[in-house]
């Protein structure tokens, strides 16, 4: 098999983790903070806190996240056929 | 509509017929027309492949329609359009450097070349050439006639007039200079949208008196509009989390997408791509559906959803201001459309055409073809969006979840499962959109659940099952030289 094919089959795999923890960090602070009584709710710069958590801070959070993830863990492969030829001629 | 507000909006026109016109001539000089019209000669970098992405995927309902329903609903509805987050890196990062590699190793320009190659089967050609067709171009019409109506209610022409005008600054550039064309004004009007959302948010926060001021009104109104629920708690949390497969992780299904997938340079494009698209859909998704709620306190009482932007801006911004926000929607509209024209005709001049009438003519007749077929579609669409059909009305609602139950399996399985087949493909394809057809008319959003969601399982249970159960046809040239 085409060793770059690992590289991407993990990065795949780490988009859909990824996704999964996009996931409960939505559901988790909607429903766990914003399930309660209106009442009972707090406020982050005007915002109701599960709103803030959820959406706001979870729009930061992840943008921040593929950053870190893009940066540091996926690494760069040449696509075309004879480049990809010629870098492992070097690295021979 | 005053000229303050005309003249921006006619300048943003003329600018982009004009973009999309200047790259235009580019494209029909040197070798590899085909790829070069219909995929660009996959030289995007990161920063216009991600505007490309997020402009072809926002549409108007982006702009007018969520941020409507988000004045009557409230935060939950917010909280919903967030789900759209993903799709600015799940795509990129899922079909990620296999599509890209795979596709230049079969030399792919269109979604169904991937396909064909994969399956080496005629009927799942067929069936995807037919499913793109059908469904991309009711979508086109249905989006063509949005553009027509923000045009008219806009300028104040009459609506076959809106039409002819909306119809020329789209379908020039896109017949003359194809794919580069299309993700250059892409660009721009994805730049449009993000400033549209910038200014339209800012406006409104500080025409409802500030945050804290507009969540006690609503709160006051109806407490029920700062929950997660929904103003009549109609949204319920199984409801909401559905819609991460429609508007989520399932775009991964949808063509207009995933030929952009196959499209970028180098994989320093496709991360660049991921950082900077992942910001700007959560950027718009949340800017817009935000402001919609808010407008609940600066404009009370309005009806009509769907007029809830357009008179915000009239209201909370000076004239020439307000112009450049309701170029947005028109930007959303005409950056899906440009690039869904594309693929229809792609799959026609590509994959029937030179596939099975005439796999051997000549780079000349291609070029002649692939113009003429992107405008007689163009036409076409237009005759069809001055008196919409009722089959192109129904035929669109279909068209998201339907394209997204066909192929996300034969897409993703067909890159990562060494064992999936044409059985399996075919099956997967029909199984999901005639599911999701039947599901829609016989028992929409079965279980709370939005109607997407069993037709994508149905199409996984098929995909798998049929290709299990045709093993000995698995094998293919794709297999024997280990490209999958």
């Amino acid at each position: 098999m085409d060793p770059r094919f690992k590289v991407s089959n993990r990065e795949a795999l780490m988009g859909i983790g990824l996704a999964v923890l996009n996931f409960i960090w939505w559901y988790a602070f909607a429903y766990g903070l914003g399930g309660k009584p209106v009442k009972e709710y707090q406020y982050i710069w005007g915002l109701p806190a599960w709103f803030f958590y959820s959406c706001v801070a979870g729009f930061v959070v992840f943008s921040i996240l593929v950053y870190v993830m893009v940066k540091v863990f996926f690494k760069e492969l040449p696509f075309e056929e004879d480049t990809y030829q010629e870098t492992k001629g070097e690295e021979k | 509509m005053n000229w303050e507000v005309l003249l921006p909006l006619i300048g943003f026109l003329i600018l982009m017929f004009l973009a999309g016109l200047f790259t235009a001539r580019q494209v029909t000089e040197g070798p590899g027309f085909l790829k070069d019209y219909f995929l660009g000669g996959r030289h995007l970098g990161g920063f216009v492949l991600a505007l490309t992405m997020v402009a072809t995927y926002g549409s108007a309902s982006s702009f007018i329609g969520g941020p409507g329903i988000a004045y009557n609903l409230g935060l939950g509805w917010v909280l919903l359009s967030m789900a759209q987050l993903v799709t600015g890196y799940f795509t990129l990062a899922v079909l990620g450097k296999k599509f890209a590699i795979v596709a230049r190793k079969i030399d792919a320009v269109t979604l169904i070349d991937f396909l064909k190659a994969r399956y080496e089967n005629k009927w799942v050609v067929i069936f995807s050439a037919a499913s793109i067709s059908i469904f991309l171009f009711s979508s086109t019409a249905a989006q063509w006639v949005g553009g027509g109506r923000l045009i008219e209610s806009f300028t104040g022409v009459s609506y076959p007039t809106a039409l002819i005008i909306f119809s020329f600054s789209v379908l020039v550039y896109v017949v003359a200079g194809g794919f580069r064309s299309v993700v250059i004004t892409d660009t721009l009007m994805g730049i449009v949208m993000f400033i549209g959302t910038l200014i339209i948010l800012a406006g409104t926060i500080v025409a409802g008196g500030g945050v804290p001021h507009i969540i006690s009104t609503l709160s006051a109104e109806n407490p029920n509009l700062i929950t997660p629920f929904g103003a009549d708690k109609s949204l319920t949390p199984l409801y909401l989390s559905s819609f991460w497969l429609l508007v989520g992780v399932g775009v991964v299904g949808l063509p207009q997408i995933t030929v952009r997938a196959m499209s970028y340079r180098n994989s320093k494009a496709m991360h660049q791509a991921m950082i900077i698209g992942t910001f700007v859909v959560g950027f718009i998704m949340l800017g817009m559906h935000l402001t919609g709620v808010f407008a609940r306190v600066v404009i009370p009482g309005i009806k009509v959803g769907d007029t809830v932007m357009p008179l915000l801006a009239l209201k909370v911004l000076p004239g020439w201001l307000a112009g450049i926000v309701l170029a947005a929607p028109l930007a959303a509209v005409m950056s899906t459309v440009n690039s869904i024209l594309l693929i229809v005709s792609s799959s026609i001049v590509k994959d029937v055409y030179i596939n099975y009438i005439k796999p051997d003519a000549s780079e000349q007749s291609v070029k002649r073809l692939s113009f003429s077929v992107t405008t007689i579609i163009g036409v076409l669409v237009f005759f069809v969006a001055l008196h919409p059909p009722d089959l192109l009305i129904w035929l669109n609602l279909f068209s998201f979840g339907g394209l997204e139950a066909a192929f996300i399996w034969p897409v993703v399985l067909g890159l990562y499962w060494k064992k999936g087949n044409a059985a399996g493909a075919a099956g997967s394809i029909v199984g999901g959109v005639v599911s999701y057809i039947l599901l829609d008319q016989l028992a929409p959003n079965l279980w709370g659940m939005h109607t997407v969601v069993l037709p994508v399982a149905i199409s996984l249970a098929a995909y798998i099952v049929l290709s299990l159960l045709f093993q000995k046809n698995t094998e293919n040239e794709l297999s024997r030289q280990n490209i999958i």
